[in-house]
C-alpha cells in the first residue's frame, strides 16, 4: 500500500459512500445485485483496514496514518484522523464484523433490502470514524451519528416492542452524551483547541477534572453499558434484528471502553484516580450481579445481552484498576497495570467475536423457529448436529475456556486485579463459575436432551452460508485464544505511553 | 529430542482431528485406525522418552515451544518441562489411553442403540467418541508436559472440557446432561481457586515459569499478605491453598467430589480413562509438581492432609451401600484419590505419584472389567441383578480378581506397595492432622477390602439373579475388550514391586520433587527398606494387611455365606445406612443452596433490581415524571389570547414591583 494514500479516509468513506450507493440503487428489480454490492463494499473496506495493520509501526506510540485538514476554521475544528495501538484493532474488528453481518442478512432480510444493507454500511463508516477521529467535535459527530442507523435498524427491522426499545436506546445514549459535549466545549474554551491530543495535555484542576470525568463516565458507562445504566441493552437486543444485535454487541459497546481509554484516563487522570473505586465497584457489580441475572433469563437474546454486560465489566475493571495496582503497597514490583489495560482491550476484541457469534447463532435458530424462548427448544443437537457443535464451542468461549479468545482477557484482568486487591480478583473470578453456569445451562436446555417438540424435529442444519459465517468466527476465536501475541504486540507502545501519561498528575 | 517431545501430544491431536472432522467420510474403521495410530505413536514415543531419561540418563529438558504473548514484561509461554515425573505421567497416560482406545472398539460397537432412531447426533457417534478420547489424551499430555502455570491451566481446563463432552456423550439422556453440567460447574469452582492461585504467583514472582517461581519459593515464604483486615497470611500458604482448591475440583476431594459419581453417566471407557486413571489424578500430579512450593507451608500441607483423609474415609463408606457396579468403582476411586492426597499432605509426594501410577492401572482395569460385565449383561449395571458370572466370563473374572486384589493391597500386588508406603509415611509424619489421617487410612483399608469384595462376590459368585433372557446370552466379551484387560492386569500385578525401589526410595524423582528434611516421613520409611521382598515381609508386621483380610472375610461372610445378614444389618443400622445412601446429603445441599439459591438470587436481582428499581423507578419513572410535568404545564397553554395577555400584565407588574423595591 502506497504510504501517501489517505488510508484511514478511504477506510472510513468507502462504506459510507458504498452504503449510499446501495441505498440509491434501491429494491427495484433484483435485490441480489444490492446484496452483492454490499458484500463487495464490506470486503473492500476490510481489505483497506488490513492495510492499517500491515503498515502499522508497533514501536511507536505516536498516532499513525494521520490526516489533518481544517474543517470549521472559526472554531478550529479539524478533519483530523489517526490511529494508535488502542484504536487500530477495534477498526479491524469493525470491518471484519460488518462482512459477517452482511452475509448473515443475505436471505433473511426480505423487507427494504437496500435500506438494510445501506444502514449497516453507513454505520460501519461512522464507527470507524469514532475510532479514528482525533478532533473531539469530529468524534462527537460520528458518536451521535452512529445512533441514527442503529435507531433505524431496530425501529424498522425489529421485533414487536421495537418502538419502546428504540426510544429507550436513543434517550439513554443521547442523555449520556449531551454532558460530554458540554465538557468538550468547556475544554475548548480552556485550551483553545478541540484536538483530543491537546486535551490530553490540558492542565485542569481537580474540580474541573471531576466534573468532566463524571460527564464522560455517564456517556461511556451508558455505551458499555455498566450497571446501573445497562437496562437499555437487553431490550434493544431483544427487539433488534440479528445483524443489529451483532453490531451492537460486537462494536458499539466497545466504543464505551474506547472512550474511557481515549478520553477519561488521559484527560482526567487525577479524577480517574480519585473516583476509580466507583468504576471498579460498578464493574464488579456487573460481573457478579449481572451474572446471576443472566442465569435466570428465559429469552436467549436477553441472556446473551446480560452476559455481554458481565463480560464488559472486565473491560472497565481492567481500565480503572491500574491506579490501585500502583498504589497497593503489597505490590512491590509495581507491575500489572499494562497487563490490566491490555487485558481489557483483548477482552473487547474477543467479546466482539464471541458475542457476535452468539447473536448470529440465536439468529440461526430464530430464522427457523421464530422464537427466542429457551423453553421452546430442546434436543436441537438431534436435528442440527453441526450447528450444535458450533454452539458448544462458542458457549465454551463465552465461559472463558483457555484456548479460546474468551480466556485471554479475563485471565489477564483477573491476574492484574489481584495486584491491586485480592477481593477484586476474587469477585472477578466468579465469572468462571457464573459464566459457565448461565451459558452452559442454556446450551443444555436448548441443544441437549430428547427432541422437545415437532418444530425442533423438522429443523434443518446450517446451510453453507451460515456455516461459513460460523466457521470464520470460530477460527478467529481460536486464533486469538491460541496466539494472542500478534494482537497484543500492536498495543504495547500505545498502552505504555498511555500509562506513563496517566501516572503523571495534572495538578 | 525436542521434536520427539512435540510429536507426542501432536500425534494424539492429529488422530482427534482426523476422526473428529472427517469421521463421516473415513467411517468407523478409518476413525479408530487413525486415533489408535495417533495414540499408539504417542505411547511408543513416550516409552522411548522414558527410556532415554530413566535409563540412558538424559538430563531434564526445560524449554519453550512458542511465546503465547508478552504483556507487562510477563512472558506467557507454551513449553515443556520433561523430567522423570513427566515421563512417568506421559507413559501412564498414553499407555492407559491406548488400552482404552482398543477397548472402545468393542464397547462402542453398537452405540447406535443408545440413540433415538432419527437422531442425527447419533450418526457418527462412534467416530466422535474416538475423536474425544484422543483429544483428551492430547489435553492431558499438554497438562503434564507443561513447564509453566498458564499451560498447566490450559491442559487443566481442556481435560475438563473433554470430560464435559464425554459425560454428556449420550446427549439425549437427561441424567447424562445433568451430570456433565454439574461436573463442569463443580470443576469450575475448583478452577476459580486455581486461577487466583496463579494470579498470586504472578504478582509475587512476576513469572509463570515453574523453575523461576520455585527459585523464589524461599523468599516468598518470608512474605505475608493481608486478606481479611490486617491478618497476615504467608504468601506461600495462600498460593498453595488456592492451587489446591483447583486440585480439589479436578481430583474430586470433599466437598468438591460431588461430580465424580455422577460422571459415571458417561460411557465406561471414559470412566476408566478420565474418571479413574488420568484426569482425576491431575490434581495429585499438580501438587507433586509444586512440591518446592508446598514444602514451605506446613499449613497448606496440613490442609491437604485433612481433606485427603476425610475423602479417603468418607467416600469409601459410601461405596459399601452402592448397588450400581460402576458407582462402587467410582466411590472407590474417590477414596483412593483421598489416599493420594493424604500422601501429598505428609510430603510423601513420590508415594502419591507412585500410588497414582499403580492406581491408574488397576482402576482402569476394574472399570474396563465392569464395562465388560455391563456389555455381557446387556447394559444392566445393578449388581442385585447379577451373580455367578464366573463360569461365563473367565477372563473378566480373573482380571477383575487381580484388579480387586491390587485395590485392597494384597501383599505383592502393585497396590500393596503403593498403599502400604502411604500408610507407613502417615505413620511417621509429624504434620498436624497426622493422627486423624492415620486412623482414616487404616480404617479405609478395611472398608476398601469390604466393598471391593462385596462387589466381586455379588457379581461373580452367589446365585444367578438375572432374568432368563439375559442369562442365555451371557458370554465372554470379544478380544478387543479382554485384551486390554489382560494388558492392564500385568502392571496391576507387577509394576509396583519392580519400581518401588527406585521411585520411592531411590533417586527417580530427584530434582522433580523436593522434600525438606524436617518432614520427610518417607525417608523414615525408607530406613527400613531393603528391597521389594522385605517390604512385603515388613507389611505383615503392620495392621493393614490383616485389616484387608478381615474386610474380605466380612464381605464373604455377609454376602456369600449368610446373605440374610446384609438385610438385617441394613435394618438395624438404618440411620447410618440412610446417611450413606444419601451420600451425606451433599447433593441435596448443593441443589438447594447453590442451585435453587443461585436461581432465586438471580430472579430477585432481576425482578427487583433491574425491573422495579432501575427500569421502573429511574428509567420509566423519569419518563413518567416528564409526562406528568408536561401534563401540568400543558394547562398553561390554553390557546386563549386573554389568558396570555393576563399573564403578561401580571408579569410586568411583578417586574415593576421588583425594580421599585430594589
Amino acid at each position: 500500500m502506497n504510504a501517501d494514500w489517505p488510508l484511514l479516509s478511504l477506510t472510513l468513506w468507502t462504506p459510507i459512500i458504498g452504503g449510499l450507493t446501495v441505498l440509491f440503487t434501491g429494491d427495484k428489480g433484483d435485490t441480489l445485485g444490492v446484496r452483492r454490492l454490499a458484500l463487495v463494499v464490506s470486503v473492500i473496506t476490510f481489505l483497506l483496514s488490513l492495510g492499517l495493520y500491515t503498515g502499522f509501526d508497533t514501536t511507536t506510540a505516536e498516532m499513525q496514518f494521520v490526516e489533518k485538514y481544517a474543517w470549521i476554521d472559526a472554531f478550529k475544528i479539524h478533519y483530523h484522523l489517526g490511529v494508535d495501538g488502542i484504536s487500530m484493532p477495534l477498526i479491524i474488528l469493525t470491518t471484519f464484523t460488518t462482512i459477517l453481518v452482511v452475509i448473515a442478512g443475505w436471505e433473511v432480510i426480505q423487507k427494504k433490502v437496500s435500506q438494510y444493507f445501506a444502514a449497516f454500511l453507513i454505520m460501519e463508516g461512522l464507527m470507524i470514524g469514532v475510532f479514528s477521529a482525533l478532533d473531539s467535535i469530529f468524534f462527537y459527530v460520528f458518536w451521535e451519528g452512529m445512533l441514527i442507523p442503529m435507531f433505524i435498524i431496530i425501529g424498522i427491522w425489529g421485533g414487536e416492542r421495537r418502538v419502546y426499545a428504540t426510544i429507550k436506546f436513543f434517550i439513554y445514549t443521547f442523555i449520556g452524551s449531551v454532558l460530554m459535549l458540554v465538557s468538550l466545549i468547556y475544554m475548548y474554551y480552556q485550551g483553545d483547541s478541540f484536538s483530543i491530543l491537546d486535551m490530553h495535555v490540558l492542565k485542569l484542576g481537580l474540580t474541573e477534572q471531576t466534573l468532566i470525568f463524571l460527564a464522560f463516565l455517564l456517556a461511556f458507562a451508558v455505551k458499555v453499558p455498566m450497571w446501573p445504566v445497562h437496562t437499555w441493552l437487553p431490550d434493544a437486543h431483544v427487539e433488534a434484528p440479528t445483524g443489529g444485535s451483532v453490531i451492537l454487541a460486537a462494536i458499539m459497546l466497545k466504543i464505551g471502553g474506547y472512550g474511557f481509554l481515549r478520553f477519561s484516563l488521559p484527560i482526567t487522570p487525577d479524577a480517574s484516580q480519585a473516583l476509580d473505586w466507583l468504576v471498579i465497584l460498578m464493574s464488579l457489580v456487573a460481573v457478579v450481579y449481572i451474572g446471576f441475572v443472566a442465569l435466570v433469563q428465559r429469552d436467549m437474546k436477553k441472556l446473551v445481552a446480560y452476559s455481554s454486560i458481565a463480560h464488559m465489566g472486565f473491560v472497565t475493571l481492567g481500565i480503572f484498576v491500574v491506579f490501585q495496582i500502583w498504589s497497593n503497597p503489597a505490590n512491590a514490583s509495581q507491575n500489572g497495570a499494562a497487563l490490566a489495560v491490555e487485558g481489557a482491550m483483548i477482552q473487547m476484541i474477543s467479546h466482539g467475536f464471541i458475542s457476535g457469534a452468539l447473536f448470529l447463532m440465536i439468529g440461526v435458530l430464530y430464522d427457523r423457529m421464530h422464537t427466542r424462548q429457551i423453553n421452546d427448544y430442546g434436543g436441537v443437537v438431534n436435528t442440527m448436529p453441526i450447528f450444535a457443535a458450533f454452539a458448544v464451542f462458542f458457549a465454551m468461549s463465552n465461559a472463558g475456556l483457555p484456548g479460546t479468545s474468551g480466556f485471554v482477557g479475563e485471565f489477564m484482568v483477573i491476574i492484574a486485579s489481584f495486584h491491586a486487591n485480592f477481593w477484586y480478583a476474587l469477585l472477578a473470578a466468579t465469572t468462571l463459575i457464573l459464566g459457565a453456569a448461565y451459558t452452559l445451562w442454556m446450551v443444555k436446555r436448548v441443544f441437549y436432551g430428547e427432541v422437545a417438540n415437532e418444530n425442533v424435529r423438522v429443523l434443518q442444519d446450517l446451510n453453507s452460508r451460515e456455516f461459513v459465517v460460523m466457521a470464520t468466527l470460530a477460527v478467529a476465536v481460536l486464533a486469538l485464544g491460541l496466539w494472542p501475541a500478534p494482537v497484543v504486540d500492536v498495543m504495547h507502545a500505545s498502552v505504555d505511553n498511555l500509562l506513563k501519561h496517566v501516572a503523571i498528575s495534572k495538578l | 529430542m525436542e521434536s520427539v517431545y512435540l510429536a507426542i501430544p501432536l500425534a494424539a491431536l492429529a488422530g482427534a482431528i482426523i476422526a473428529g472432522f472427517f469421521g463421516g467420510s473415513i467411517g468407523r474403521i478409518g476413525a479408530h485406525t487413525a486415533t489408535i495410530l495417533g495414540v499408539g505413536t504417542s505411547f511408543a514415543l513416550s516409552l522411548y522418552v522414558l527410556y532415554q531419561h530413566v535409563f540412558v540418563g538424559l538430563v531434564p529438558f526445560n524449554g519453550p515451544v512458542y511465546t503465547w504473548m508478552v504483556s507487562d514484561g510477563i512472558r506467557f509461554e507454551v513449553g515443556f518441562l520433561i523430567d522423570n515425573l513427566t515421563v512417568m505421567m506421559m507413559a501412564v497416560v498414553t499407555g492407559v489411553s491406548l488400552a482404552v482406545h482398543v477397548y472402545t472398539i468393542g464397547y462402542m460397537a453398537d452405540d447406535a442403540h443408545n440413540w433415538p432412531k432419527d437422531s442425527l447426533a447419533g450418526r457418527n457417534s462412534y467416530q466422535r467418541f474416538f475423536a474425544y478420547i484422543s483429544l483428551f489424551t492430547f489435553s492431558m499430555l499438554i497438562l503434564v508436559m507443561s513447564n509453566n502455570f498458564m499451560q498447566l491451566f490450559f491442559g487443566w481446563e481442556a481435560v475438563g472440557l473433554v470430560s464435559y463432552l464425554l459425560i454428556g456423550f449420550w446427549s439425549v439422556r437427561p441424567t447424562a446432561i445433568y451430570a456433565n453440567l454439574k461436573a463442569f460447574l463443580v470443576n469450575r469452582v475448583g478452577d476459580f481457586g486455581f486461577i487466583l492461585g496463579i494470579a498470586a504467583v504472578v504478582m509475587y514472582t512476576g513469572s509463570l515459569d515453574y523453575v523461576e517461581v520455585f527459585a523464589k519459593a524461599e523468599s516468598l515464604s518470608q512474605q505475608t499478605m493481608s486478606i481479611f483486615g490486617d491478618s497476615a497470611w504467608n504468601v506461600v500458604t495462600v498460593i498453595c491453598i488456592l492451587l489446591f482448591i483447583g486440585a480439589m475440583g479436578k481430583s474430586a476431594q470433599v466437598p468438591l467430589h460431588v461430580w465424580l459419581p455422577d460422571s459415571m453417566e458417561g460411557p465406561t471407557p471414559i470412566s476408566a480413562l478420565i474418571h479413574a486413571a488420568t484426569m482425576v489424578t491431575a490434581g495429585i500430579f499438580m501438587v507433586a509438581r509444586m512440591s518446592p512450593l508446598y514444602e514451605f507451608s506446613e499449613t497448606a500441607l496440613s490442609f491437604v492432609l485433612v481433606i485427603g483423609a476425610i475423602t479417603a474415609l468418607a467416600m469409601g463408606l459410601i461405596g459399601i451401600v452402592q448397588n450400581d457396579i460402576k458407582r462402587v468403582v467410582a466411590y472407590s476411586t474417590l477414596s483412593q484419590l483421598g489416599y493420594m492426597t493424604v500422601a501429598l499432605g505428609v510430603s510423601a509426594y513420590s508415594a502419591a505419584v507412585f500410588h497414582l501410577m499403580t492406581h491408574a492401572f488397576f482402576k482402569a482395569l476394574l472399570f474396563l472389567a465392569a464395562g465388560s460385565v455391563i456389555i455381557a449383561m446387556h447394559h444392566e449395571q445393578d449388581m442385585r441383578k447379577m451373580g455367578g458370572l464366573k463360569k461365563y466370563m473367565p477372563i473378566t473374572y480373573w482380571t477383575s480378581l487381580i484388579g480387586s486384589l491390587a485395590l485392597i493391597g494384597f501383599p505383592g500386588t502393585s497396590g500393596f506397595f503403593s498403599k502400604d508406603a502411604i500408610i507407613e509415611a502417615v505413620h511417621y509424619s509429624q504434620i498436624p492432622g497426622h493422627s486423624f489421617a492415620y486412623i482414616a487410612v487404616l480404617s479405609g483399608v478395611f472398608i476398601t477390602a469390604f466393598y471391593s469384595f462385596r462387589m466381586f462376590f455379588l457379581v461373580f459368585h452367589t446365585e444367578e439373579r438375572m432374568d432368563e433372557h439375559t442369562r442365555q446370552h451371557i458370554h465372554e466379551t470379544p478380544w478387543v475388550v479382554t485384551m486390554p484387560l489382560i494388558a492392564l492386569a500385568i502392571p496391576s500385578l507387577l509394576i509396583g514391586g519392580f519400581t518401588i525401589g527406585s521411585m520411592l526410595f531411590g533417586d527417580f524423582f530427584d530434582g522433580a520433587i523436593v522434600i525438606h528434611e524436617s518432614h520427610n516421613a518417607l525417608a523414615r520409611v525408607g530406613e527400613h527398606f531393603h528391597g521389594a521382598w522385605s517390604f512385603i515381609e515388613h507389611g505383615f508386621a503392620g495392621p493393614a494387611v490383616y485389616l484387608a483380610a478381615l474386610g474380605v472375610f466380612a464381605a464373604w461372610f455377609i454376602y456369600v455365606k449368610h446373605p440374610s445378614i446384609a438385610q438385617q444389618m441394613r435394618d438395624r443400622f438404618s440411620l447410618i445406612y440412610n446417611i450413606l445412601d444419601r451420600k451425606y446429603g451433599f447433593d441435596e445441599f448443593n441443589e438447594r443452596v447453590f442451585g435453587a439459591g443461585g436461581r432465586g438470587l438471580g430472579n430477585r436481582l432481576w425482578q427487583i433490581g433491574d425491573v422495579v428499581l432501575i427500569d421502573g423507578l429511574l428509567v420509566n419513572g423519569s419518563a413518567k415524571m416528564v409526562a406528568w410535568f408536561a401534563s401540568i404545564v400543558r394547562h398553561l397553554q390554553t390557546g386563549l389570547l386573554y389568558h396570555y395577555a393576563f399573564a403578561m400584565i401580571i408579569g410586568v407588574l411583578m417586574l415593576l414591583t421588583l425594580f421599585v423595591i430594589i
